[in-house]
């Protein structure tokens, strides 16, 4: 279990975080959402000691983390897969931790094994790994000590889609079997496909944090059909609040399934039918990041669109 | 690469997870680091050839009769004298450069800790290097001397000069790592500030400091000189300044430095 409390860090001048707030518990996977540059990487440096807050706190059940008598035991930890000696080999670089927090070498077959290194890889050295390899050899390393809690930044870098999927099982498993999972992303859909929770992070603030349908509350269903007139009845025979949208569609504040047996009903044919938060999400996302200052990689022109895809 | 489907091995050992790495422990990773990386690995083997060289090309040239112990000893200690600061340089600058710091100080965030692993690592490792020097030096005696007189005059204290010779040298080397965090600049550091340093005391103004501050001339005579109490208290200071004074900087700065990312 993680608790943050009102973590600040500045440099110079500049608040780098500011007040950051957070619990995140067992059975859960937490995350850490927010654009290059909001304090992710900061606030968890500054959770496990590497960097000390200005003012603020953060506990590891219940204690400092710096107070933990053998700290790789209970967290394991991927902050950056590329800081490993890169004259050492993947295998030793295990070694080398799996000595430190005493854990017997065979754990660390047994872990390049579930990463997928196998055993040519596991003797090369970490100069010549691919961001990927680095990726898994990391994760290895954060699963070396049986931890409790797993604090992962940006843990599907470099991963391809198969590497991904895997990875999402893997701290699925972890959580389920009552690990507490950090990681950050500054992918939605990558924290979308995982988290149970959400934390937004944006200027060094925390803007929302909470569950999907905490965060959206509104929540509702978008559904298209030809005879409009007749969906707009039988949903208002129904007494649900419907909103035009765009194109043949409406948006209406209820569960999918409510808005199919309300057409069902009215004998109306639904073309389509489907949660509406897809698209909020992402706008909601979009609109508690947005810095301010143009970002030159997005348009600027609000007469334009928005952009409907996250930017990878 | 193959990706499995083998779940985590979990809680398969509770034993340990309260019980932090003690002191024995974490000398024994440090000086696994030492070695286990291409640079440190070749970094000792170049360290053991060239005493070996050192030693064979001493007892090559020269006059027969020169080929006393503490004559060879002192050449024996050379290569060693040079590269085991290196050594100890990157013992601790690779924690930034190579930024495994990350990975060290969370595993034992107490970093003082690390930082005392890393001295006593250093001192076996030149304890090591001092070992094989001396196995070197005596056999090549043996080998190349006539025995004359005093051809193995002193052994006991040229041997504990030459531990401290070294053994404060690689210290040194850990000192100066810690106060820059960066190889390079340590290592060009190292090797040049002592070498100005002399040229400054050589001038007639420091006459009279000099010998009580200058490396070169307080303890260059460790491997081959049995030192008297002026001769020990002239090192002392110079390790003072050398040693001691970079050693309390280095660790402030490594106990308060921001861990790069």
């Amino acid at each position: 279990m993680i608790s943050a409390e009102r973590l600040t860090k500045r440099r110079g001048s500049r608040t780098v975080v500011s007040d950051v707030t957070f619990r995140a518990e067992p059975g859960t996977i937490t995350g850490f959402l927010g654009p290059n540059g909001a304090g992710k990487t900061t606030t968890m440096r500054m959770l496990v000691g590497l960097s000390e807050p200005d003012s603020g706190q953060a506990l590891f059940f219940g204690g400092r983390y710096r107070d933990l008598p053998n700290p790789g035991r209970r967290v394991g930890i991927l902050l950056d897969a590329s800081a490993q000696h890169a004259g050492r080999q993947g295998r030793e670089a295990l070694a080398v931790s799996a000595r430190t927090i005493g854990v017997p070498m065979q754990r660390v077959d047994t872990l390049l094994k579930l990463v997928g290194l196998d055993e040519a890889a596991a003797g090369r050295r970490v100069g010549k790994y691919s961001l990927g390899m680095r990726q898994r050899l990391g994760l290895a390393h954060a699963l070396l000590g049986d931890p409790d809690v797993l604090i992962l930044d940006e843990p599907a870098n470099g991963l391809d889609p198969e590497g991904m999927r895997w990875m999402r099982r893997l701290l699925r498993d972890f959580a389920d079997r009552g690990g507490t999972v950090l990681l950050s992303s500054h992918l939605l859909a990558e924290v979308e496909a995982i988290a149970d929770r959400m934390i937004i992070i944006g200027q060094g603030r925390i803007q929302a944090q909470g569950t999907r349908a905490e965060l959206l509350p509104q929540a509702g269903t978008i559904v298209e059909a030809d005879d409009l007139d007749g969906l707009d009845a039988a949903l208002h025979r129904a007494g649900l609040a419907t909103h035009p949208a765009d194109g043949d569609r409406r948006f209406v504040e209820a569960d999918p399934e409510d808005v199919a047996r309300a057409a069902m009903a009215g004998g109306i044919v639904l073309r389509r039918i489907g949660p509406a938060n897809e698209a909020s999400l992402e706008q909601l996302f979009f609109e508690l990041t947005a810095s301010g200052e143009p970002n030159p990689s997005s348009t600027t022109d609000p007469s334009l669109p928005e952009p409907t895809g996250v930017a990878a | 690469m193959s990706t499995t489907t083998l779940p985590i091995p979990t809680r398969w050992n509770p034993a340990g997870v309260n019980l932090g790495p003690g002191l024995g422990r974490l000398v024994a990773v440090e000086l696994r680091k030492m070695t286990n990386t291409r640079a440190g690995f070749w970094l000792q083997v170049a360290t053991v050839a060239l005493t070996l060289i050192a030693v064979i090309v001493r007892c090559v040239v020269g006059d027969a009769a020169d080929h006393t112990f503490a004559e060879v000893l002192n050449i024996a200690v050379r290569p060693a004298a040079f590269l085991l600061p290196v050594a100890g340089i990157l013992l601790v600058t690779s924690e930034w450069s190579q930024r495994t710091g990350m990975i060290t100080f969370t595993l034992v965030p107490r970093r003082s800790r690390v930082l005392g692993a890393k001295l006593v690592a250093s001192l076996v490792l030149a304890l090591a290097v001092l070992a094989v020097s001396v196995v070197a030096a005596v056999a090549a005696v043996l080998v190349a001397s006539p025995g004359v007189d005093g051809t193995w005059a002193h052994l006991v204290p040229l041997i504990a000069q030459s531990a401290v010779y070294l053994t404060t040298g690689m210290v040194i080397g850990v000192a100066f790592g810690a106060i820059l965090l960066a190889s390079t600049p340590a290592i060009v550091v190292l090797s040049t500030l002592p070498v100005a340093w002399a040229a400054l005391a050589s001038l007639s103004y420091f006459d009279k400091v000099a010998p009580w501050l200058d490396t070169s001339r307080a303890l260059d005579p460790l491997p081959h000189e049995v030192l008297n109490g002026t001769g020990w208290a002239q090192a002392a200071t110079a390790l003072a300044l050398w040693m001691l004074l970079p050693l309390a900087v280095g660790t402030w700065r490594i106990t308060r430095r921001e861990v790069a990312s």
